[in-house]
């Protein structure tokens, strides 16, 4: 018995029944075998004309094979299954790396080129060629972002409340399974329901920041109520209890004690929320348009908006195009940053103003 | 114990003194979820009613000459074709991200690496379509001639091979893109529910870490899967910048992933031609928003039919 393996091991309390020894593949192979995989892909690759991408693919599918074909001679075909779906599931995640990074390396490599003073402070009155700026459709943006906000946090904080705190049967139930169905409407049809809302009441070819704000908030009430819904849950009942147990009326409750208690995730998730409306574009094409003035009213004619600003830079270059081209990169690097700025300041809300646990 | 109750007059019933304020706060609560509905509601009324002079226009006035149908058909079937192109790729990779994420990657930074696959939703739709026609569409121009070539029996690659690489394999791989951390943010948590007693047990057993997942995580996370793939899916029959961005429309319904004319999408038709419609178009283009508006409202109601079902029987709350 014992010949049969290199390493018998006892098994206590078994005298003399020796088993096997888990084999396994030494710590270094796999490594090797990789390291072997994409020496052999570069020869591959060099074969076609030698490309980065062709060599890593190759080394990693025949490192990859490799690794298996030896953990199955070795260790059996359980291991090498096991070792395959890890180098699986690893590529997985790494494929998904590559647009990201590829992603924020062109936007960062292109937009640059124009991220100076004159991009901030100019409009595009009168410019046809270089020059030019965003200047209107960040004021733009903000306004109507902020508009958006006006209208969406409280009906959705109030709905999250209601859910939570008031709601029962079957008309809570209808909130929540709409308010999710809700979350799904494509942006562009809630472009359509603004554009045909201000339509029939104010005539046809109406264009104002105030539909862009009315469109945006049917994507953005949903995203609030759920977040706060989901924040306002996680308030402990003993608090409320203790509020009503001192004579305080439900409302006083909700708004002194269950808010309070809460505020860091409600800032956290209404931040998030508008991180997601302010990059939106089509909605914003179909109600507000653009111009290439500065109008900062959101309830007079038609608005400028930098995401919109961007895809007609980009789509409809003038003769100047390389100008047109660095600008609508610039305007997309903008976007980016204002979204991330959004995130982290969603991240560092719930870190810093999280309500003090523990005692 | 209520029949014992003594004949004298009881003191004055404490209960319920209804506060103003109390009466005023939960009646907005109540209103705007009631409005919530409202608005669900007034989307559909106000899109028929902007719909109607298209649908029932003549067929000749209808932009193309062939009446409605004739004009969304084709439209339907490159959302279509770009969406399920899009969940093909995305679901397989978002499974495969969250299972890393959840089992696989050092605990340290799993949070870390779920929260970079979360800045992939944060992106606007806009700039991915940037990066489509700037990045991913010319390094896709090789693959798409090798397939035209190679691949050129089925439907799909029938050629011949745009040079551009604007086409709908491109838009597909984007719309993957888009909708991978949806998929893979579903997966995360279902992945991550899958109850430890079913996992140590399959592990105390003697099964390898594939085989844990495979008998414990797998089944127990299959409906939240489906469920966030669905929710995916909606999510890439809608999406519009990206679309209009990178793809190069304007032919009539076909399967060909590849050539340098596509049928077009619902939404990124919109977006594309509304701004210089006037008329009956106009109309024309709401009636087609109408239609997308119903095919994803079908779809998120299913996948959210399935989650709930799911949360209700899960034992997991």
């Amino acid at each position: 018995m014992s010949t049969e393996t290199q390493s018998p091991v006892l098994v206590a309390g078994e005298p003399g029944a020796p088993i096997r020894a888990r084999r396994r593949l030494p710590r270094y192979a796999p490594l090797g075998l990789y390291a072997a995989g994409i020496a052999l892909g570069a020869a591959l690759s060099a074969l076609t004309g030698f490309s980065t991408a062709l060599t890593v693919v190759y080394g990693a599918v025949l490192g990859t094979l490799a690794v298996y074909a030896g953990s199955r001679a070795v260790e059996g075909g359980r291991k090498a299954t096991d070792r395959l779906v890890t180098a699986l599931v690893t590529t997985a995640f790494a494929i998904a790396m590559i647009p990201l990074v590829s992603l924020v390396y062109t936007v960062l490599e292109k937009g640059l080129a124009r991220f100076d003073a004159t991009f901030f402070s100019n409009s595009m009155y009168r410019v046809v060629g270089e020059g030019g700026g965003a200047y209107h459709a960040i004021f733009g943006t903000l306004i109507i972002t902020a508009l958006t906000a006006v209208i969406s946090v409280p009906i959705g904080l109030l709905t999250a409340i209601y859910l939570v705190e008031y709601g029962r049967g079957r008309l809570k139930r209808a909130i929540t399974f709409f308010v999710d169905v809700m979350t799904g409407i494509p942006s562009i049809v809630a472009g359509l329901f603004a554009f045909a809302l201000f339509t029939l009441v104010f005539g046809n070819d109406v264009r104002l920041g105030v539909m862009g704000a009315v469109a945006l908030s049917v994507l953005m009430i949903p995203v609030v109520v759920r977040s706060c819904e989901e924040v306002l849950k996680l308030v402990p009942n003993e608090l409320r209890e203790a509020s009503y147990a001192l004579g305080v009326p439900k409302w006083r409750t909700v708004v002194k004690v269950v808010l309070p208690t809460a505020v860091a995730g409600l800032g956290t998730g209404i931040t998030l929320a508008v991180a997601r409306v302010v990059g939106e574009t089509a909605p914003l094409l179909v109600t507000v348009g653009l111009i290439t003035g500065t109008n900062l009213n959101p309830f007079d004619g038609r608005m400028a908006t930098l995401p919109v600003f961007a895809y007609y830079q980009l789509t409809q270059p003038g003769t100047a195009t390389q100008a047109f081209l660095d600008r609508a990169w610039t305007a997309a690097l903008l976007l980016i940053i204002l979204v991330m700025a959004l995130n982290v300041v969603a991240r560092l809300i719930s870190r810093f103003f999280a309500p003090k646990t523990g005692r | 114990m209520t029949a014992t109750k003594a004949p004298t007059p009881s003191p004055p019933q404490q209960r319920a003194v209804r506060r103003l304020g109390d009466r005023v706060f939960a009646g907005s609560a109540k209103g705007s979820g009631i409005f919530i509905l409202l608005v669900l509601a007034g989307v559909a009324a106000f899109l028929v009613s902007e719909a109607i002079p298209a649908l029932t226009a003549p067929a000749e006035e209808i932009p193309g000459g062939e009446g409605l149908t004739g004009y969304v058909a084709p439209l339907i079937v490159g959302t279509l074709l770009g969406a399920v192109l899009a969940l093909l790729v995305a679901t397989p990779l978002a499974v495969g991200i969250a299972l890393y994420i959840t089992y696989y990657a050092p605990r340290r930074i799993a949070a870390t690496m779920g929260y970079v696959i979360d800045l992939l939703a944060a992106i606007p739709s806009v700039v991915y379509g940037f990066w489509g026609l700037a990045v991913l569409a010319p390094a896709l121009v090789p693959f798409h001639r090798w397939a035209a070539d190679d691949l050129g029996w089925l439907p799909f690659f029938a050629g011949p091979a745009s040079a551009s690489g604007r086409t709908m394999l491109t838009v597909g791989l984007v719309l993957a893109v888009m909708i991978l951390p949806i998929i893979s943010a579903i997966a995360r948590e279902v992945f991550s529910q899958a109850p430890a007693l079913h996992r140590e047990a399959a592990l105390a057993l003697g099964a390898t870490r594939w085989e844990m997942i495979k008998m414990a995580v797998l089944p127990y996370g299959r409906s939240g899967v489906i469920a966030g793939a669905m929710l995916g899916l909606g999510r890439a029959l809608g999406e519009t910048m990206a679309v209009a961005i990178v793809l190069s429309g304007g032919a009539g319904a076909t399967l060909n992933l590849i050539g340098s004319s596509n049928p077009s999408t619902i939404a990124s038709n919109i977006a594309l031609r509304f701004p210089e419609a006037t008329g009956i178009d106009v109309n024309t283009l709401v009636a087609s928003g109408l239609v997308l508006f119903v095919i994803t409202l079908a779809v998120n109601m299913l996948a959210r039919w399935i989650v709930n079902r799911r949360a209700d029987f899960s034992g997991a709350n």
